[in-house]
């Protein structure tokens, strides 16, 4: 069988057989462990300078983003960004309930269709689990409430982010993971599938030229909720 | 892919003749260290981060069969199916029965450069499966019947004439007159074109970057998002990777994420990154109802235990190549195979033997450059040497080349008659270019001063220098 075959094949130039039972323990433990190695000290600033890093790193990465004070405040957030980006004003939503919570009727000619993205969709609307300060990273693991390709087919993409759900590092937010999420299937914490975004999708195929917008959004926009009294400077 | 290694030449000759090939070079070469040394030296910790992915690497190697049991086991508590292959032809089968099974007309392929090595889209065709290369670089490859030329930027020799011209000659549903202004009008027809196909893929083939035994994931780093596309729209994604892609735990992995673009494309992180682990599950809305990884070793774990073992350790950034003079005079094409550059030339004598690729480690000028920009610390120029030694005592190096080295030997172990050598030869080239400081042509070696002046020496050898100094008391 071809799985003896390579772990054979290995073990023939590790010059040894299955890995002693007392080694093999130490291994567990670390992966039980797993333990951070050097975490760069650019994210390893206090809150304010930590929200700072992730907005100013949003820019670098050609996202933009809106702050807000509350969920009130989220419809016309969107809906200015919409107009002055001459978009539609409907979109496909996430069907989570922190979304749901928001008082959509306040601007009734903004259009809200719950659910994964379909391939007509020209906006959507995500619901972002975390991000990362250290290079302006949103954190977007699947979820029945958090569907991925809302990530992936629409031309502009929107995350709503908690400003509480910023941290420095990326080992941070998996840290929040492996604390909050339980999976089913795996017994483990990750769900099927968890994806780092950092700005709009981009290309330098043709002569080495970056141009936005390859085969995913063209645009990244986060609406920034300032939920974290810690946050402000 | 069909092996052109042994041409190596060849393919220089006809690559150093191609000024196409040339001028794209020429515009390319500085943008890749340019942007590396800026990322590089925005984030102080990066010689530290470059240490400790050297240790992940080497600690994971050393400890390979447990970590894959443990990994494979995690896939399949996820709801995912392992497919251990010994070779490429076993690789080819796997998938091929999994797209077969899931009665596949037509699949979408990430950017991957081990199903170029396994050759999996001629495999499809031939069994009358249509593959669908998504990211734009590998797209109009495979429009032109054309492997790639770099391993991050498949299909940067290209211009924008050449993409006008290919998509002009398939995408003939579109109207003829349409113009191409920019870039973007082709970006945008490549884009509308592989929505398409996105969208009608019955499976998605990606590759991996890494995998980890800690949680079953396998993780792909696209800009793109084609990767993400193929993987989340199909109803069976199949993930290529080859076991040394291997690390133990997630915190492993973001390390060596934080060296990975950066080395790469000068980015502090790419677009997309995402961890894949199992299938659909029952709740989610979205995502493929089959998770299969196709794990291969084809000749990997031949490397384990010889002096070969670091080059394992290779993320795939193509720092070297990015740094490689020799890269960036004769193209990737010239290695004749799938992994050019530094890291190709130790590579490709691993995987396709020496007898094929014995080229390739003697086209270094062993600068260095590679090793110094390396993420992982894999002493190139070093591995490439044992190549040649391991070239030369199976006697498969060129007889010019062998009668050189005799030559150049019977001196070195005479050092009073090599000194008096080496001094006539100082001096003759020394009166030779007495007026310019500088030979511009040179018996034997044309080739060599087509493109550049040899300084000429000042008369002294190293060895009479480094004498008379030490007289003199100046060292």
């Amino acid at each position: 069988m071809s799985k003896d075959t390579i772990l054979n094949a290995i073990r023939r130039g590790l010059k040894r057989g299955p890995l002693p039972e007392d080694q093999a323990l130490g291994l567990r433990a670390r992966m039980a462990a797993h333990p951070r190695h050097l975490i760069p000290a650019r994210s390893r600033i206090d809150r304010p300078g930590q929200i700072a890093l992730f907005l100013r790193n949003i820019e670098k990465e050609f996202g933009t983003f809106t702050r807000v004070p509350d969920l009130d405040a989220i419809p016309e957030a969107v809906a200015d960004y919409l107009t002055a980006n001459n978009l539609p004003s409907d979109f496909a939503m996430a069907p989570h309930p922190e979304l749901a919570a928001i008082p959509w009727s306040n601007r009734p000619l903004l259009t809200q269709r719950p659910g994964r993205a379909q391939a007509s969709d020209l906006v959507s609307l995500q619901h972002g689990y975390a991000a990362v300060a250290e290079t302006g990273t949103l954190v977007l693991p699947a979820a029945a409430v958090r569907p991925t390709t809302l990530n992936l087919l629409s031309d502009t993409f929107m995350v709503v982010l908690r400003a509480s759900r910023v941290v420095g590092a990326y080992e941070e937010a998996w840290d929040l993971l492996r604390a909050e999420n339980r999976d089913e299937r795996s017994g483990g914490f990750m769900p099927r599938n968890v994806m780092l975004v950092t700005g709009p999708s981009r290309s330098a195929d043709i002569e080495s030229t970056l141009e936005l917008g390859a085969h995913g959004p063209r645009r990244l926009h986060v609406v920034l909720v300032d939920d974290d009294p810690a946050a402000f400077a | 892919m069909q092996i052109r290694s042994p041409a190596f030449k060849a393919n220089v000759s006809a690559a150093l003749a191609d000024e196409r090939l040339q001028k794209a070079l020429e515009f390319t070469r500085p943008a890749f260290p340019s942007r590396r040394a800026a990322a590089v030296a925005d984030l102080p910790e990066f010689e530290q981060l470059r240490d400790i992915g050297r240790d992940i690497k080497n600690h994971t190697l050393a400890n390979l069969d447990f970590y894959l049991e443990i990994y494979a086991a995690n896939v399949e508590r996820a709801g995912g199916i392992v497919h251990w292959c010994s070779t490429a032809d076993e690789a080819r089968a796997a998938v091929l029965a999994i797209c077969e099974k899931a009665g596949a007309r037509t699949v979408t392929k990430g950017k991957s450069m081990i199903s170029e090595e396994l050759g999996i889209n001629a495999h499809l065709e031939a069994h009358g499966i249509t593959p669908v290369e998504t990211d734009l670089g590998e797209y109009i490859l495979q429009i032109r019947n054309e492997g790639p030329s770099h391993i991050i930027a498949p299909a940067f020799h290209l211009n924008r004439n050449d993409w006008e011209e290919s998509f002009r000659k398939v995408h003939t549903d579109l109207p003829a007159d349409r113009v191409f202004n920019e870039r973007r009008d082709i970006l945008t027809e490549a884009r509308t074109r592989l929505r398409e196909k996105f969208l009608a893929a019955d499976v998605g083939i990606t590759g991996a970057n890494f995998l980890i035994a800690e949680t079953g994931s396998s993780v792909i780093v696209t800009n793109e998002g084609n990767g993400d596309l193929t993987q989340t729209l199909p109803r069976v994604h199949i993930a290529l990777a080859s076991i040394e892609k291997l690390v133990p735990t997630l915190e492993d992995a973001t390390s060596l994420l934080r060296l990975l673009a950066r080395s790469a494309t000068g980015q502090d992180f790419s677009v997309y990154t995402t961890f894949s682990t199992g299938a659909r599950r029952s709740e989610d809305l979205d995502g493929p109802g089959e998770y299969h990884v196709v794990l291969i070793d084809n000749g990997r774990s031949g490397m384990i235990g010889t002096e070969f073992q670091e080059m394992l350790r290779c993320i795939r950034c193509a720092a070297c190549m990015n740094h490689c003079p020799v890269y960036f005079t004769v193209g990737g094409h010239s290695y004749g195979w799938v992994y050019p550059g530094p890291m190709g030339s130790v590579l490709t004598p691993s995987l396709i033997g020496v007898d094929q690729a014995g080229h390739l480690p003697n086209a270094s000028t062993f600068c260095g450059k590679c090793e110094s920009v390396c993420p992982v610390k894999i002493p190139l120029p070093k591995l490439m040497r044992h190549w040649r030694e391991h070239e030369f005592e199976r006697h498969l190096s060129p007889s010019a080349v062998r009668t050189n080295l005799a030559i150049w030997a019977w001196f070195a172990m005479r050092p009073q008659l090599y000194r008096i050598a080496t001094r006539i030869g100082a001096r003759v080239l020394g009166w030779l270019g007495r007026k310019k400081g500088r030979l511009s042509s040179l018996p034997l070696a044309g080739g060599w001063t087509a493109g550049r002046d040899l300084p000429t020496p000042e008369g002294d050898t190293f060895f009479a220098r480094y004498a008379r100094l030490q007289r003199e008391g100046k060292l």
